[in-house]
């Protein structure tokens, strides 16, 4: 083992675990203030790095791909949310794992039926294009722009969820959704947000992973499982938990990858199994909380 | 003569869904072809139906809804499939036995780690544990599992040893092979859902912690069951390596787990039959629809928009549907029971019983606490508590609204851990032992707020408690028949009888009118045959008039049992008890008989404020 191969496996988990604090992120701030886990996600991730694809074939600017895949998952999101989540509510957590995961496997059957399922990409873009000198090791310009564009993202949700009054809404949501709901806050518009937020994450989060991995309408399924390991180990509703269980699966992936590639994937399933036997609620949860 | 064929006709309705399931196996093979299929399509409808039977008792009996089930259908499968192919053994059912009883104990490990939390968890933690079981089979264990390429070559199915070696090769041969161990597997489930184990299985999907409260270990009855799932998906798993002589590495697939759950939901949960007809219409529809260019390649999300939909309207699914529609035309008759029938009157014999008059309590201290405290964060509730309970005594404890009359009742049946201080029953310390063997031991709690079971009947409600009492807090009977166990049904009655549901034994709960619910809430304590009976407002909600059958109702209960009740309304708490305990912001102020208590000024001034210190 080198050293530079070393530091470039640590960037790549950097870069795979910011990916997937913001996909976790969408999911966790939905169940935080809908009380909804969405097993969509990973189709929301996977419709994402569609429209990205679209809109890089039409115009070739990976910016537009960018704002292809945000936008589009955000009103794809917000008829979701109005259309269908909305008649869940009130309904037992299995009725809405089902109808969510039935969703999914709609949106994926779709993207296979109008773009067919053979791998597509999207190139980096040319701004990002060549590799970087990080003297302990060469790295792509652009895996290093990813850690850059996530941190931003995850800025401003963190602005929104922390300084905003839609924020605090979902922050109490978290702590106790019956007394949100007692206060007569008027949850609609802040449910409505939350999820369309929520999927834009998701949707962004494809693109960017685009020129990373390849885009096939399957590509949202790993990511699900990974980011549901990511919110138990970090805890169900925590924006610092979804931060750290996403570097730590990150990394985790991508070490063992170097050291032990027939177990890289299992080695994340085995923390996880730690963390639920010595930490059930994960790592920043709430106790208590169901 | 007559009595022999009344016997019969008893036994044969007794097996009903047996009969009804051979018959259908037999004819099975014969249609397939009409419907489009060939027989190696019966023979995937039936493997995947098996492997639905146990998802079903998971899912629709026990409410575990699990998203990793191929991970125990991929073990059983490549266990049976190595050991034949190897060949370690060459006798099928000691390799699919040998599949169905790794997938079992893998089941165990999982199972142990993902029932740490349920309810969403659950879901998420079996999908992921399940993926990992890909990983695992493509890549570590590649060399026993042939890895992508799955394991090739399973040979086709030889039962028995010596001279009564059978080979199972041909195509019907296979199929009657799959149909019986189908039909094993239903046999095993109907027996499974009809026994004490099944009856505390669908109670535990309505509310599982007042299953925990009711006296039953509900995590060791989670757990089995999720064992038996997981060993009806290896007994699959193996069969599918048999019947297309290949095991491939798909069968670890999330999408595995996936179809398995649009299936069993489609078909209807909670029938054992539904998952067969879920199966029935995913492999059918996608033979049928493959021929019809340009629908083809949308089959699946023709699938997927018919689950969503049905998840959304009809959440029964197809069999589910069919069992209301039953109920409705032939089921409801018998139930229908008139209206009108003024409150109270089935317990007019209640009034002309004697009013106890009861001596004041001296018998030995049976519940005591010392010292008891719970505190949130910054807030105490409950403030270092002293109090004894004699045998025989009613004792009521009341306060204003905040006084932490309900912490303390949540700890006195340890539904809560105090933050310090001890709890005594008997003179044993009973502090953190937990609801569920402070029930067993003899200290039950009706809820505040109804806590029963919706979709069981009343019967079925009180048999809860009464199996608690009967077999303790964990028993594995899977084959006796819950509703012929003759000791059981009479402690039912008697609970029945003692809340006046006796002649609503079978109307489900959910349909009761409130204060019925209320009594039945009441019931469900009592049939766990308690020494400590602890009443949280049984009369909260209620009307005057039931109010009044209620304490009438509390007095008779109360001439041979100790009680303790939290109440607001005074005439209820004046009538029952022989002493009261007054709690204020967390403390006892006073304690005494009702007389005494009427007197306190303390009391006074905690209900009334500053107005009682003027002079009257």
């Amino acid at each position: 083992m080198s050293w530079p191969l070393f530091f470039s496996q640590v960037f790549n988990g950097l870069t795979l675990g910011a990916l997937l604090v913001l996909v976790a992120m969408g999911l966790t701030i939905i169940f935080g203030a809908l009380g909804v886990v969405n097993f969509a996600h990973g189709a929301l991730y996977a419709v994402g790095a569609y429209a990205g694809l679209v809109a890089y074939e039409r115009t070739s600017s990976f910016l537009a791909a960018m704002a292809a895949g945000a936008g589009f998952l955000l009103i794809l999101g917000v008829v979701i949310e109005r259309g269908l989540i909305r008649l869940y509510y009130r309904r037992p957590h299995e009725d809405q794992i089902l109808v969510t995961f039935g969703l999914g496997i709609i949106l994926v059957e779709a993207i296979r039926a109008m773009f067919g399922g053979l791998a597509r990409d999207i190139p980096a873009p040319s701004w990002a294009a060549g590799i970087v000198n990080l003297h302990v090791t060469l790295y792509p310009t652009y895996r290093i722009d990813v850690l850059a564009i996530v941190a931003t993202a995850l800025v401003l949700l963190y602005f929104i969820l922390y300084r905003t009054r839609i924020g605090l809404i979902v922050r109490a949501g978290i702590e106790d959704q019956l007394m949100v709901n007692i206060l007569g806050i008027n949850v609609t518009r802040t449910f409505l947000t939350v999820f369309g937020l929520g999927a834009m994450a998701a949707g962004f989060a494809g693109v960017i992973n685009a020129p990373i991995v390849t885009v096939t309408p399957d590509m949202g399924g790993d990511i699900l499982v990974q980011s549901f390991v990511v919110i138990v180990i970090g805890g169900v509703g925590s924006f610092w938990g979804a931060v750290v269980g996403g570097l730590i699966a990150g990394e985790l992936l991508s070490l063992a990858a170097m050291i032990a590639p027939a177990y890289s994937e299992v080695v994340l399933f085995a923390a996880m199994a730690v963390v639920l036997i010595l930490r059930p609620q994960g790592l920043f949860g709430v106790e208590g909380r169901q | 003569m007559r009595a022999m064929r009344s016997r019969l006709r008893r036994g044969a309705v007794a097996c009903a869904p047996e009969l009804a399931m051979a018959a259908f196996l037999a004819v099975f093979p014969y249609a397939i072809p009409d419907l489009g299929g060939s027989l190696d399509t019966a023979n995937r409808i039936l493997d995947w139906g098996l492997f639905g039977i146990g998802f079903d008792l998971l899912f629709g009996f026990t409410g575990l809804l699990s998203f990793g089930q191929a991970a125990f259908f991929g073990a059983g499968g490549f266990v049976a499939s190595y050991l034949l192919v190897t060949p370690i053994t060459d006798n099928a059912l000691l390799a699919l036995l040998a599949g169905a009883m790794a997938a079992g104990a893998i089941g165990l490990v999982i199972g142990y780690l993902c029932l740490r939390r349920t309810g969403i968890y659950f879901a998420m933690l079996t999908l992921a544990f399940g993926e990992m079981f890909y990983f695992l089979d493509i890549s570590p264990l590649a060399h026993w599992t042939g890895g992508e390429n799955g394991l090739a070559g399973v040979p086709a199915p030889h039962l028995g040893f010596g001279v009564f070696a059978l080979d199972v090769g041909s195509a019907f041969g296979l199929y009657w092979f799959i149909a019986a161990l189908f039909f094993l597997g239903f046999w095993f489930a109907v027996r499974v859902a009809g026994s004490p184990f099944g009856a505390v299985l669908r109670a535990i999907r309505d509310n599982s912690a007042r299953v925990g409260a009711l006296g039953h270990d509900v995590p060791k009855y989670r757990l089995t069951i999720f064992v038996i799932a997981a060993a009806y998906a290896g007994l699959a798993g193996g069969l599918l390596g048999l019947l297309q002589g290949y095991m491939p590495p798909d069968a670890f697939y999330l999408d595995t787990s996936g179809q398995l759950v649009v299936q069993t939901v489609i078909g209807g949960a909670g029938t054992l039959v539904g998952p067969l007809i879920g199966a029935t219409i995913w492999l059918e529809l996608y033979t049928v629809l493959q021929n019809i260019s340009g629908v083809g390649a949308l089959w699946k999300m023709i699938l997927g928009i018919v689950f969503v939909v049905l998840v959304t309207t009809f959440r029964y699914g197809i069999s589910g549907g069919a069992l209301l529609l039953w109920r409705r035309f032939f089921a409801a008759r018998p139930r229908a029971r008139p209206t009108e029938v003024p409150f109270a009157m089935p317990h007019s014999a209640l009034e002309s019983s004697p009013s106890v008059s009861r001596p004041l309590p001296n018998g030995p201290v049976i519940l005591a606490t010392r010292n008891l405290t719970k505190r949130y964060n910054g807030l105490t509730a409950v403030q270092d508590v002293s109090f004894e309970l004699h045998e025989g005594e009613v004792r009521a404890v009341i306060g204003p609204n905040g006084a932490g009359k309900s912490t303390f009742f949540n700890m006195l049946a340890n539904v809560l851990q105090p933050t310090s201080g001890t709890i005594e029953f008997r003179g044993e310390n009973i502090t953190g032992l937990g609801a569920t063997v402070v029930c067993q031991r003899g200290i039950a709690k009706s809820f505040q707020i109804n806590q029963i079971f919706p979709t069981l009947t009343v019967r079925e409600n009180l048999r809860i408690p009464v199996l608690a009492r009967s077999y303790g807090k964990f028993q594995l009977s899977l084959f006796g028949s819950a509703a012929r166990d003759a000791a059981v049904n009479a402690r039912i009655a008697d609970a029945a009888a003692a809340v006046q549901l006796a002649d609503r034994l079978d109307t489900p709960a959910a349909e009761l009118a409130y204060g019925d619910k209320r009594r039945l809430e009441i019931g469900l304590a009592l049939a766990t045959a308690p020494q400590v009976l602890l009443l949280d407002e049984p009369t909260a909600g209620m009307s005057p008039a039931e109010r009044a059958d209620t304490v009438r109702l509390l007095k008779r209960i109360a001439a041979g049992m100790t009680i303790v009740i939290v109440e607001h309304d005074m005439d209820v708490v004046f009538g029952l008890a022989d002493c009261i305990t007054v709690l204020f912001n967390g403390r006892k102020i006073a304690e005494g008989a009702p007389q005494q208590i009427q007197a306190d000024p303390d009391v006074r001034a905690a209900y009334l404020g500053e107005a009682v210190h003027e002079p009257a």
